[in-house]
């Protein structure tokens, strides 16, 4: 029995790894440390030692190196390392050096591995596989949302109740009275044993009294004559919150949910209400009952307030970057809609593009407008491009007064380079994926991000399988645009309130756009790429890349949760500077950083530095992906 | 230790005391000598197990930081209250080894001094007597090279307790780590012009302005087995700046 060092548990007890311990514990790993004084710039383990003990540190600062001499990580008061060689083979693994004058209090082996095996909280606090840390973080996360972040598929109570296109309205009201239900989902008469069927259109109480009824038609019409067709539907795997913004842009109140294109159930709006997220609809709702430019402007604060609450709510990031790329879709729709309202009808059929991080659907608030448009192939300059011209200064002009800013990149309609004819894309497309080089795909990657928002939304689907056959499997394309997707490349973690570099150099701030979530997008683009997923969300990609398993085991889920950790910070920088009444930005100063923030994010750098070196191993040039 | 109003006199003997030439005396031998002429048998042992040699390279010494508590500064009219010591060497603090006794004086406590520690008076009231703890101690401290910070509080109160009980004095070599800070602060008698103009007062060698100079953090002193931590702590700071592994043992000790 020896006497108890008060300092060294009054220390221990304020710091994390430590705070959760039961007071005995506690006070057996405080009885246990010795203690140690390191002058500034001495070595205080070298790689390969005997690893005899774990390292607290107490006061001053230590830096600590991975093998190959480069540095790992800078830690300070409360840090703690030395971890990783207690686990593996008891030797140690990553060399430290004191760089200030520093006080370590070290803890024994065995008591460090008794608490390791025996506490669940100090295990998780320490662990030294990162990602497992940010696995942890971003579970519990996902289970405190759950209701913001659940999929439309559980909302699905039962199999959606079918009938042949073939039946007759009575049929088909006695098939609704007797399956007590007010819609019904009408299929092609399915090929005896073949495939499951395809849905044609979808009938509802309303489309017999409308439509059968109040026209005086017999009960023995076809369904298939008083049917919607093609109704608007949504896939299993979309957000609850996107059907319900499906509902209302379309306003329909019932929604058949596809798997692979085959219906396998439908939900209404009753359904939704639960899952509510008022805030957005209503700014969507608001911005197609807009008459003005200047009356959309005006929405801008809502679109802030409306994203200042989702935040509040604990919505994900995936959500929120939904909901403002709704939004900013719906402004580009309305701004069209006016456009034509004062341009008269388009002399030819066009479609209008949203390019980068509106496609991924992952926007946020600060945003630059990337857009295009496509153009019908009958276009003539001389003859039509006044219009379009003019078209694409209103919807662009009326963005920025929107609160999207130009984009510095000239990636706008308003540009004649970006407003040119579908085969004219086309063989932009070709150009970039048969004959690449890394400058051009470096102006070009943002094109690869896009979406259809009004007009011949189907030419993008033809553009987009044209990328996806051309550039699957093109290895100088893929190596091309790999390289590119290194650039950006993460900080190495914080000291103080200094963000590191990994060559140790300090900064005040950092922009976790371009240093976090914008590489990592980068690289998930170019897995998708490879594999030809037609996805464009980075998490759809992300799901897409791992099941066609490219990527080593668990790193699939790793990238998924740097990418939230990463956005969630971001997002909520961006609220806490709305809420300051200051312009929001992506850039962050690690103050305002809270310790468990600040090492999660640097658990989603290192997640993130690994897996561009696995992309640049993976494409390299003149290598047959 | 106390830090009460003869203070600056301890302070003030350590300072001139570093300014007399380095006494080198042979501790070794000495401890042989009070082995033999030693009557209490706990302190035959002590010196029994004797000591480090002068030449000893500080990284083979065994080190003891020793703190003593006590309920005023004088030697004669107040007594000690409690004992701290950690074991250490050069390359570790043996925290982990920590030793406190708790021990009833021989005179009535004084109000301020018990806030000072944070020992009440029913902790001291069901303490035992330091004879009880002597052996203990002994056995604790033998063969190790002491280190205190103001050593002249050590030496004196102990020797006092001990005269008061066993009727013999006890004699050992200290490492005093103000003393160690006297050195590179208070040698130098001020130059003309400091003298002229007044110059900059003295930096302070308590014990924690001593250690914040290495960049040691702030602890809550006045108990005895913090202070005898953060004077480890700094005795090993202090070696890391300004001496070596290799450095004898008796350019340190007093």
């Amino acid at each position: 029995m020896h006497d108890e060092q008060l300092e060294i548990l009054d220390f221990l007890r304020r710091y994390p790894p430590f705070a959760e311990l039961p007071e005995e514990a506690l006070q057996q790993v405080a009885r246990s440390v010795d203690v140690r004084y390191f002058k500034a710039g001495t070595r205080i383990v070298e790689f390969g030692e005997a690893a005899l003990a774990w390292h607290v540190v107490r006061s001053g600062a230590v830096e600590i190196f991975r093998r190959n001499g480069t540095l790992y990580n800078r830690l300070t008061e409360g840090g703690y390392f030395g971890e990783f060689g207690l686990l593996h083979r008891k030797r140690v693994r990553f060399p430290a050096t004191a760089l200030e004058d520093t006080l370590l209090y070290l803890i024994p082996e065995p008591v460090f591995t008794e608490l390791f095996e025996n506490n669940e909280h100090f295990a998780d606090a320490v662990e030294i596989e990162d990602r497992t840390r940010l696995r942890q973080v971003m579970s519990r996360r996902e289970d405190a949302n759950q209701l913001m972040s659940a999929t439309v598929s559980v909302l699905i109570g039962r199999a959606p109740v079918m009938l042949g296109c073939r039946a007759t309205a009575i049929d088909a009201a006695r098939r609704m009275s007797e399956e007590g239900v007010s819609s019904l989902l009408i299929v092609d008469e399915p090929m005896a044993g073949l495939a499951p069927p395809r849905m044609a259109g979808v009938i509802t109480d309303r489309d017999i009294r409308i439509r059968l009824v109040a026209e005086g038609l017999g009960f023995d019409t076809p369904v298939s004559e008083i049917m919607s067709c093609d109704p608007v539907s949504v896939e299993h795997n979309q957000l609850v919150f996107e059907a319900m913004l499906q509902m209302l842009r379309n306003n329909v109140h019932h929604l058949p949910v596809l798997k692979h294109q085959r219906p396998i159930g439908v939900i209404a709006l009753s359904d939704l209400l639960r899952y509510e997220s008022r805030n957005s609809l209503f700014v969507v709702s608001s911005i197609f009952r807009q008459r003005s430019v200047d009356g959309l402007a005006a929405l801008t604060g809502d679109v802030r307030a409306c994203f200042s609450r989702m935040v509040t709510e604990d919505a994900s990031s995936r959500m929120i970057g939904s909901a403002m790329a709704v939004i900013g879709r719906s402004f580009k729709q309305r701004l069209l809609e006016l456009a034509e309202e004062q341009l008269g009808p388009p002399p030819l059929p066009y479609c209008f593009l949203a390019l980068g991080s509106m496609a991924r659907q992952e926007q946020l608030i600060v945003t630059d407008q990337d857009n295009a448009l496509v153009l019908d192939n009958r276009f003539e300059p001389a003859r039509h491009d006044d219009y379009f011209k003019a078209l694409a200064s209103f919807v662009c002009d009326g963005l920025a007064r929107c609160g999207y800013s130009t984009c510095t990149g000239g990636v706008m309609a308003t540009n004649v380079k970006w407003r040119q004819p579908l085969r004219q894309w086309q063989r932009y497309f070709s150009e970039w994926i048969e004959q690449p080089t890394p400058q051009s795909l470096l102006d070009s990657a943002i094109f690869f991000d896009l979406d259809g928002v009004w007009g011949e939304t189907k030419w993008v689907d033809e553009l987009q399988t044209l990328i996806v056959r051309k550039a699957k499997g093109n290895a100088r394309f893929l190596a091309c645009m790999a390289r590119n997707a290194l650039l950006r490349t993460p900080p190495l973690g914080f000291f103080k309130d200094f963000v590191v570099e990994s060559d140790g150099r300090h900064s005040g701030a950092i922009n976790l756009k371009r240093r976090g979530t914008a590489p990592l997008s980068d690289l998930i683009r170019v897995h998708a790429l490879a594999i030809g997923s037609l996805s464009r969300n980075s998490f759809e990609r992300l799901r897409d890349i791992i099941d066609a398993e490219i990527l080593p085991r668990g790193r699939g889920q790793d990238l998924h949760d740097a990418l939230e950790f990463v956005s969630t910070v971001r997002i909520r920088n961006q609220a806490d500077d709305l809420a300051a009444g200051i312009d929001p930005d992506n850039s962050i100063e690690p103050e305002s950083l809270s310790d468990f923030e600040r090492k999660s994010l640097r658990d989603a750098f290192l997640i993130l530095s690994h897996s561009q070196k696995y992309l640049k191993y993976r494409y390299q040039p003149g290598r047959t992906a | 230790m106390l830090h009460l109003g003869s203070f600056q006199q301890l302070q003030n003997q350590t300072a001139s005391s570093a300014l007399a030439s380095a006494e080198t005396r042979d501790w070794p031998a000495r401890f042989r000598e009070l082995a033999a002429s030693a009557r209490d048998h706990r302190l035959k042992a002590f010196y029994s197990a004797g000591v480090a040699s002068a030449d000893t390279p500080l990284a083979a010494v065994p080190l003891m930081a020793l703190d003593i508590e006590t309920t005023g500064l004088d030697p004669v009219r107040d007594g000690i209250v409690s004992i701290g010591l950690v074991p250490m060497r050069l390359q570790r603090i043996r925290a982990s080894q920590s030793r406190l006794w708790i021990v009833k004086p021989r005179v009535p406590l004084v109000e301020e001094s018990v806030s000072l520690h944070g020992i009440t008076h029913s902790q001291i009231e069901s303490a035992p007597d330091l004879i009880d703890i002597l052996d203990d101690f002994l056995a604790a401290i033998a063969g190790h090279v002491l280190v205190v910070h103001c050593r002249a509080i050590e030496r004196q109160f102990l020797n006092g307790a001990l005269q008061a009980r066993i009727g013999e004095a006890i004699e050992f070599p200290v490492i005093d780590t103000m003393e160690l800070e006297a050195r590179l602060h208070r040698c130098k008698p001020p130059g003309l012009i400091a003298r002229l103009f007044g110059g900059r007062p003295l930096p302070s060698i308590r014990l924690a302005a001593s250690r914040r100079r290495y960049g040691l953090p702030r602890y809550r002193l006045h108990h005895a087995l913090t202070d005898a931590l953060a004077s480890a702590e700094l005795l090993q700071a202090q070696i890391a700046h300004r001496f070596s592994p290799e450095t004898a043992l008796g350019e340190l000790w007093k």
